[in-house]
C-alpha cells in the first residue's frame, strides 16, 4: 500500500487527451490499426534499403556469395571492402574532392547568400527593388543546360573544380529564408547599434548573426547538402576521371555497373578484391554517410526553414 | 513579387510617414545606402551564371559549331525550330513521354504526401510520430545517383527482390530496364523519395485547424469521414491549389537527372523526354542549335505556365504564388 500512498505518488505520464491533437476524435480500432500499418509500412520501405545495402557492404565475401549478391545481416563485419576502397585509388580521390568542394562551396554560398540577404533586408534600401527582382526571377527560369554549358566554356572552367562551385552558388530560395529571418530582427537593436557608431559590416557580424546562428548554420547545412548531391554538373564540366566527386563515382561504378577493376580499389597484399556487391555497396554507404552524420542538426532545424521560406504570410 | 516580403517587414514600411509611392524619407535612404556594398557580391554572381548565359541562347538561331564559335557562327534565322513542327519522331516522343510522366505524377505522386499527413496527423503519440517523421525525411536529402542505385540494388536482376523470388522459387521479375515498366518505376523512386519530405507543409497546415470545427461537426454527428471531408480537406485547400500551380509550372520538367541515370538500360523511346532531348543530342549529338531552340521554347513556355495557373488561381479566389 505504501507505494500508493500520497507522499510517493506513482509517476504516471499525463494521458493526452485525444481533443488536444486538433482532428482527434478517436477513429475506431480497425481504422487506427490501418493507419499505424500503413506508418509501419512506409518505415520499413525507407529503412530497409539502408540495411541490406549496409549489411552487405559489411558482410563476409563467402555469405556474400554464398547469397549471390545482397544479405540483410551480415555473421560476419569485415572492414575489407571500406579498405579497398579507401587505401588510395579512385575512390579515396573521389571521396577528397566530394568533400573539398562541399566545404569550400559551403562557405562561398554562405558568406555570398547572407550579404545579399543582408543587403535587402531593409526595403527602401539603394537598389533593394530590382536586386530582390533579380533574385526571384531567377526562382522562375534557370538559363538552361546548353547556355551554362558554353558560359562555363567561355569562362575556361571545364575540368576545373570551380564549375561545381559557381553555378549553384546562390540559391534564391536560401537567400530569402535568411533574409526573412533578419527581417525579424528588432529594430531598435540595429538602431541602438548606430548610434553606438557601428559601421554596417559590424552591425551584421555583432548583432544580426549572433541572433540567427541556428537559421545560418540550418542553410549552411542545405547548401552542404546539395553541394555533397551536385552529379549532373560534373557530369557536364569534369571529363577527367581523376577528378570526379563522389557521385559521379557512384554512377559509373554502382548505377552503370562498370567493373571495379585493380585500377580502382586496392586490395592489400595478398588479399583477395572483394566481391562487387560488397564493393558497391561500400560505395554507397560512403555516399550516404556524411548526409546522415548531419541530418540530426539537419532536422532538428528544418521545419522552421522550409515555413519561413515556403508559406507566406 | 510582394507576398513574398514577410509580413514583419510591412509594418516597417508602413512605419515610415506615408509620403507619395514607396519612397522612404531621404535619410533613411542615405542611412541604408552601405548596405549596397553587401550586394554587391551577390550581383556578379547573379548576373555572371544566371543573366550572362541567358545570352548563349542566341545559338537558337544560328548554325552554331563550338570550334567557331559563337561569334562567327552563321546565322540561320528559325530553322533551328522547324524541329517543333515538323513531326520529329524524337522530338515528339520527348514530348509525349514528358506530358504522359507530369500526369501520371500529379494524379499518383501529387497526392501521397496529402494520405500520409493525413495518417500521421492523427496519431495519438507525438513522440511516435516525431520518429516516423523523422525516418520518412531522411530520403529528400539523398541524392538521385543514390536513390536510383538503391532502387537497382533492391530490385535488379540480381537485386535483394529478385533473391528471394529466386530463392523461394518464385521467378524473377525484370524492373529495371524495362521499358514497360519505366514509367511505373520512375514515379515509384519520386513517391519514395520526397512524400514523407512533401508533407511537412501539410502537417503545418493541418495543424492550424481551429479545434472548434471538429468539435462542432462531430456534436453535428459528422463521422470522422466527414470531418476529413468538411473540415480537414478544405483547410488543405489554399496549400492545394498552391502546389498545383507550381508543380504545373514545372509541367515539361520532370526528374531530368533521375531520367537520364536510367537511360542506358531502356531505350530512348520509352524514356527521353524534353530535357535528356536536350542533353543527348546538343552536348553529346553536336545539334547544338537545335537543343538550344528546344531548350528555350521548353524555358518560355514554363514561365508563361507559371504565371497563367497563377492567374488562374485568383479567377478562383486563391491566393497562389504571388500578387502584383
Amino acid at each position: 500500500m505504501t507505494t500508493l500512498s500520497p507522499s510517493h505518488p506513482v509517476r504516471r505520464r499525463p494521458r493526452r487527451s485525444y481533443s488536444a491533437v486538433p482532428g482527434e476524435t478517436p477513429g475506431s480500432p480497425p481504422w487506427r490499426a490501418a493507419k499505424s500499418l500503413l506508418l509501419l509500412v512506409c518505415v520499413v520501405l525507407v529503412l530497409l534499403p539502408f540495411l541490406a545495402i549496409l549489411s552487405t557492404s559489411l558482410a563476409h565475401p563467402d555469405q556474400v556469395n554464398r547469397a549471390g549478391g545482397y544479405v540483410l545481416w551480415p555473421d560476419h563485419v569485415t572492414l575489407a571492402a571500406y579498405r579497398a576502397l579507401l587505401s588510395g585509388g579512385l575512390v579515396s580521390r573521389a571521396m577528397l574532392v566530394s568533400v573539398g568542394v562541399t566545404v569550400v562551396g559551403t562557405g562561398l554560398s554562405l558568406g555570398c547568400s547572407v550579404s545579399l540577404a543582408y543587403g535587402l533586408s531593409r526595403p527602401g534600401s539603394l537598389g533593394h527593388k530590382p536586386v530582390l527582382m533579380m533574385l526571384l526571377m531567377t526562382m522562375l527560369f534557370a538559363p538552361g543546360v546548353i547556355p551554362g554549358y558554353l558560359m562555363i566554356k567561355e569562362l575556361h572552367l571545364i575540368n576545373s573544380y570551380w564549375s561545381l562551385i559557381l553555378p549553384t552558388m546562390i540559391n534564391a530560395f536560401n537567400v530569402i529564408v535568411l533574409r526573412s529571418f533578419f527581417m525579424n530582427i528588432p529594430r531598435e537593436l540595429v538602431d541602438a547599434a548606430r548610434i553606438d557608431g557601428a559601421s554596417e559590416l559590424s552591425i551584421l557580424c555583432r548583432i544580426v548573426l549572433p541572433l540567427s546562428k541556428a537559421s545560418v548554420a540550418v542553410i549552411g547545412l542545405f547548401y552542404a547538402v546539395t553541394y555533397w548531391n551536385a552529379f549532373f554538373n560534373a557530369l557536364l564540366y569534369i571529363n577527367d576521371a581523376a577528378k570526379w566527386p563522389m557521385q559521379m563515382v557512384l554512377r559509373t561504378y554502382v548505377v552503370n555497373n562498370s567493373a571495379l577493376g585493380a585500377g580502382q580499389v586496392n586490395a592489400a597484399a595478398g588479399a583477395p578484391i572483394p566481391p562487387a556487391p560488397s564493393l558497391q555497396a561500400a560505395i554507397l554507404v560512403l555516399s550516404v554517410v556524411p548526409i546522415v552524420l548531419i541530418y540530426p542538426f539537419l532536422q532538428r532545424h528544418m521545419n522552421k526553414g522550409v515555413m519561413v521560406g515556403a508559406v507566406k504570410g | 513579387m510582394t507576398t513574398l516580403d514577410q509580413p514583419a517587414a510591412r509594418p516597417e514600411a508602413r512605419g515610415a510617414p506615408p509620403e507619395k509611392g514607396r519612397r522612404l524619407p531621404r535619410p533613411r535612404r542615405r542611412r541604408d545606402r552601405a548596405l549596397f556594398w553587401f550586394l554587391l557580391p551577390g550581383i556578379a554572381v547573379l548576373l555572371l551564371f544566371q543573366y550572362v548565359p541567358l545570352l548563349g541562347n542566341v545559338i537558337a538561331f544560328q548554325d552554331y559549331q563550338p570550334f567557331i564559335g559563337i561569334m562567327h557562327s552563321r546565322w540561320s534565322g528559325l530553322d533551328n525550330f522547324s524541329v517543333l513542327f515538323d513531326g520529329d519522331q524524337q522530338f515528339l516522343h520527348a514530348l509525349v513521354n514528358t506530358l504522359e510522366l507530369t500526369l501520371i505524377q500529379v494524379v499518383f505522386v501529387f497526392p501521397a504526401p496529402i494520405l500520409l499527413a493525413l495518417a500521421l496527423n492523427s496519431l495519438v503519440s507525438e513522440r511516435i510520430k516525431k520518429w516516423v517523421q523523422n525516418v520518412l525525411y531522411l530520403p529528400h536529402f539523398l541524392s538521385w545517383v543514390v536513390v536510383v542505385s538503391l532502387f537497382q540494388q533492391m530490385l535488379g536482376n540480381d537485386g535483394l527482390l529478385n533473391l528471394f523470388l529466386r530463392a523461394h522459387e518464385m521467378g524473377s521479375w525484370n524492373i529495371i530496364g524495362n521499358p514497360d515498366l519505366f514509367k511505373a518505376l520512375l514515379t515509384s523512386q519520386v513517391i519514395w523519395k520526397d512524400t514523407g519530405w512533401g508533407t511537412i507543409l501539410f502537417l503545418a497546415a493541418l495543424s492550424r485547424v481551429d479545434n472548434d470545427l471538429y468539435e462542432a461537426a462531430a456534436a453535428d454527428g459528422a463521422s470522422r469521414l466527414r470531418q476529413t471531408w468538411h473540415v480537414t480537406l478544405p483547410a488543405l485547400r489554399g496549400l492545394v491549389v498552391l502546389l498545383l500551380i507550381l508543380r504545373l509550372g514545372d509541367a515539361l520538367s520532370v526528374g531530368f537527372e533521375q531520367i537520364l541515370l536510367q537511360q542506358n538500360g531502356v531505350g530512348l523511346d520509352s524514356s527521353q523526354v524534353l530535357d535528356t532531348y536536350v542533353y543527348n543530342n546538343g552536348l553529346v549529338g553536336g545539334q547544338w542549335g537545335v537543343s538550344a531552340a528546344v531548350g528555350l521554347v521548353k524555358g518560355v513556355v514554363g514561365v508563361v505556365l507559371v504565371l497563367g495557373a497563377n492567374k488562374v488561381a485568383h479567377l478562383f479566389g486563391e491566393e497562389g504564388v504571388y500578387r502584383s
